[in-house]
């Protein structure tokens, strides 16, 4: 071996030694639990654009990795347990039906903090985990109150998933947006018991459709009720994603759930030793709903009138529920004036007034 | 030429060899599909297969949650069996699985808060007989009326998960859940839990109970006359009749046998892994136990075997997911590839191969 070929060789080494050392800046590792497909261009899609914002925002200074499709209940529990093995610090659980397993695996690593979507703390939740949520019926207010100008048959159909306060609450905010400008409006509901399921989703715009609905408001996420409406020439909103590919009709607006701020804040506050145990519930304001582009579909005087309903929400001057407002069985729920408070729309489970049919038992 | 000649009776020492060949086709085929992916395919087979034995960070949390995961699909796959070896299909296991969930997770939530132990022993039983109760629906319509199994007993499963919604969102919600569906966690009280029984090593009831299926029908195969009595049925229809095989009895015991398992199966796992009934408490073991049973040569000691190969393919999918970024849909091509394999590879066991012309007659 020549004197060159040794001094290579130890360079070799020095710089093999000198990588870990440099690579020592143990990256943040932060581990997504989705429930659907990433490509699924809803719920889940909308999450892992919220991922994405993350690595862009703090680049080498985050690793993130993820699951897609994981069951809830003991997979969840699997699924987060191997993330922190594998040297997870933070995790995400983007389901309400990840919460038992949330809390479980939270008790048992104390050290890593937890973020569990859309779900709720209570005295036993471990101090670790913390929620939040979006106001989408903020944005519903905004859809609604589109609905109710575009309808002509005065019948607006809506796609519900499960008869839980987060759908009945979005029913009851487009309702009430709707009927402010349109008296004779009335709602078609069906219950589709699922969040994604591009046939069953599909057969609920023809059935509302064939109903006499001209417009449709969906709570489902795939983009099977937008074919449906197009080749009927009704209108829908996109829903979760932009679903801009289906503007300018049938797509004339849409609601945006946007987690990107959120996560890059959260992320950037645990790595700084500043995250804290919370209860987040946020809405246009703070751009977690965001209102997509509202088309040409739309007469203009209605395209500025529901830009105004939406500034005034995020401006904090308009609530979507405020009163008067009854019941469905005409009892008042809020006198005239008065505005809901959170714990009362968190746990919803009743119909407005005007509202036909039953939520099902 | 290449030509196929039936054996007279199937080849005992390809039975026994295709099982591991399908294992090692379905590696290379694999391998491949991850290289086109532009994953390294020696990684990702380690990561599936090896690393949630032998990894120092994963093992000693994987290994017993093989048996978690397994212990299910055994206990459902053991009770199909019988039925598939006598010409009978329960495809609507998962159906079973639910409704026995509910009745057992009902049962329990009936004396909630006491704590007494009978309640758990209750809560088995009334978890079989849902299971037996929803296997007699397509059991009796066959014999009565001669409906398929195959239909009724699938078309269940789907009314099944409608009455599991209804329960989760209604009348097994959570007094205490704030409104959201979902029941009272059964694991975490006392009365109700099906607890781990020795401290890491992912014993619960469900996994106790899998392991005496293999055995009880060991036994019932090899040395009980019933078993006999389902072979001979599967295997000649006409002469078992002529045996004094009853098949109206058959029928009703092989769907009651594997719809009473299956209902256990669910039972076990909303106390104990999964903790609460929720809307998507059902997560497939049902539909997955049908393909552990064929792996699994309709052996006992077999579908144990396959029960545990599957829950490794799962679990160390769900590895390569987090670790190398494996799209979970390419997990679960890899996954079908095993069963491909392995039917396409019985060709060997039931037939000979042979090289040349045939020789004219």
């Amino acid at each position: 071996m020549t004197k060159f070929t040794k001094l290579l060789a130890t360079a070799a080494v020095a710089v093999g030694l000198a990588l870990p050392a440099v690579a020592q800046e143990d990256p943040f590792q932060i581990g997504y639990v989705y429930v659907g497909p990433v490509g699924d261009y809803g719920w889940t899609w909308t999450h892992d654009q919220g991922r994405q914002a993350v690595e862009a925002a703090y680049g080498d200074r985050v690793e993130t990795v993820y699951a897609e499709n994981v069951p809830e209940g003991a997979d969840a529990e699997r699924v987060m347990t191997q993330m922190i093995l594998g040297g997870a610090d933070m995790i995400l659980t983007t389901s309400f039906g990840y919460r038992e397993a949330t809390e479980n695996v939270a008790r048992q690593f104390p050290d890593v903090h937890f973020e569990h979507a859309t779900g709720y703390l209570d005295d036993n939740s471990p101090s670790n985990v913390a929620v939040y949520s979006a106001r989408f019926y903020e944005g519903r207010a905004v859809m609604g109150h589109i609905a109710g100008h575009m309808t002509e048959s005065n019948i607006v159909g809506y796609i519900a998933s499960y008869p839980i306060p987060e759908v009945i609450r979005g029913i009851n905010s487009a309702f009430i947006h709707a009927r402010q400008v349109n008296p004779d409006v009335e709602f078609r509901v069906v219950w589709a018991y699922t969040w994604f399921d591009p046939a069953v989703e599909a057969d609920a715009a023809q059935a509302l459709l064939d109903a006499g609905a001209d417009v449709i408001l969906q709570h489902t996420d795939s983009t099977a009720p937008m074919t449906v409406l197009a080749a009927a020439g009704a209108y829908g909103f996109g829903q979760a994603s932009d679903m801009i590919q289906f503007a300018p009709a049938p797509r004339i607006s849409s609601i945006m759930d946007q987690w990107g701020d959120y996560y890059v804040r959260r992320v950037g506050e645990a790595m700084d030793g500043t995250w804290a145990q919370s209860n987040t519930w946020e809405g246009i304001a703070d751009g977690m709903v965001g209102i997509g582009e509202m088309t040409d579909a739309i007469p203009a005087e209605v395209r500025a009138s529901a830009t105004a309903l939406r500034d005034a929400i995020a401006a904090g001057t308009y609530q979507p529920f405020t009163g008067p407002i009854n019941r469905q069985d005409g009892s008042v729920w809020l006198a005239a004036g008065e505005t809901a408070d959170d714990l009362t729309l968190a746990t919803l489970r009743f119909y407005v007034e005007g509202l036909t049919g039953d939520i099902p038992n | 030429m290449i030509r196929l000649i039936k054996r007279p009776t199937p080849s005992r020492g390809w039975i026994v060899a295709t099982p591991v060949l399908a294992v090692i086709v379905t590696m290379i085929a694999g391998g491949i599909m991850f290289a086109l992916l532009g994953k390294d395919p020696f990684e990702a087979i380690r990561i599936i297969f090896l690393d949630p034995l032998f990894d120092d960070r994963f093992a000693a949390y994987s290994r017993p949650q093989l048996l978690v995961k397994a212990g299910p699909l055994i206990l459902i796959a053991i009770g199909l069996s019988l039925g598939f070896r006598a010409g009978i299909w329960n495809i609507g296991a998962e159906g079973q699985y639910i409704i026995g969930a509910i009745c057992g997770a009902g049962f329990g939530l009936a004396f909630y808060p006491s704590e007494n132990v009978l309640i758990f022993p209750g809560m088995v039983m009334a978890g079989a007989l849902g299971g037996w109760a929803w296997a007699m629906i397509p059991g009796i319509l066959k014999t009565r009326f001669r409906t398929n199994e195959i239909l009724v007993s699938l078309l269940l499963v789907y009314v099944a998960e409608a009455i599991l919604a209804s329960a989760a969102t209604n009348w097994l919600r959570n007094p205490d859940g704030a409104g959201f569906p979902g029941s009272r966690n059964l694991s975490r009280h006392a009365g109700t839990a099906n607890p781990e029984l020795l401290a890491n090593t992912g014993m619960h009831w469900g996994v106790v109970a899998a392991f005496i299926a293999v055995i009880a029908a060991y036994v019932l195969l090899n040395k009980h006359v019933l078993g006999y009595q389902i072979k001979l049925a599967g295997q000649a229809p006409r002469a078992a009749r002529f045996a004094g095989v009853n098949p109206t009895r058959l029928v009703l015991l092989c769907l009651g046998v594997s719809g009473a398992l299956a209902g256990m199966a669910g039972l076990f796992e909303v106390s104990g892994p999964a903790g609460q009934i929720s809307i998507d408490f059902n997560v497939g073991y049902g539909f997955t136990a049908i393909i552990v049973a064929f792996l699994g040569r309709l052996h006992p000691v077999g579908i144990l075997l396959a029960g545990l190969l599957m829950a490794l393919t799962y679990i160390g999918g769900e590895l390569a997911q987090l670790m190398m970024g494996i799209p979970a849909s390419a997990i679960q091509a890899f996954q079908g590839m095993l069963l491909f394999f392995l039917l396409a590879l019985d060709v060997l066991s039931n037939y000979q191969i042979k090289f040349g012309r045939e020789a004219v007659t």
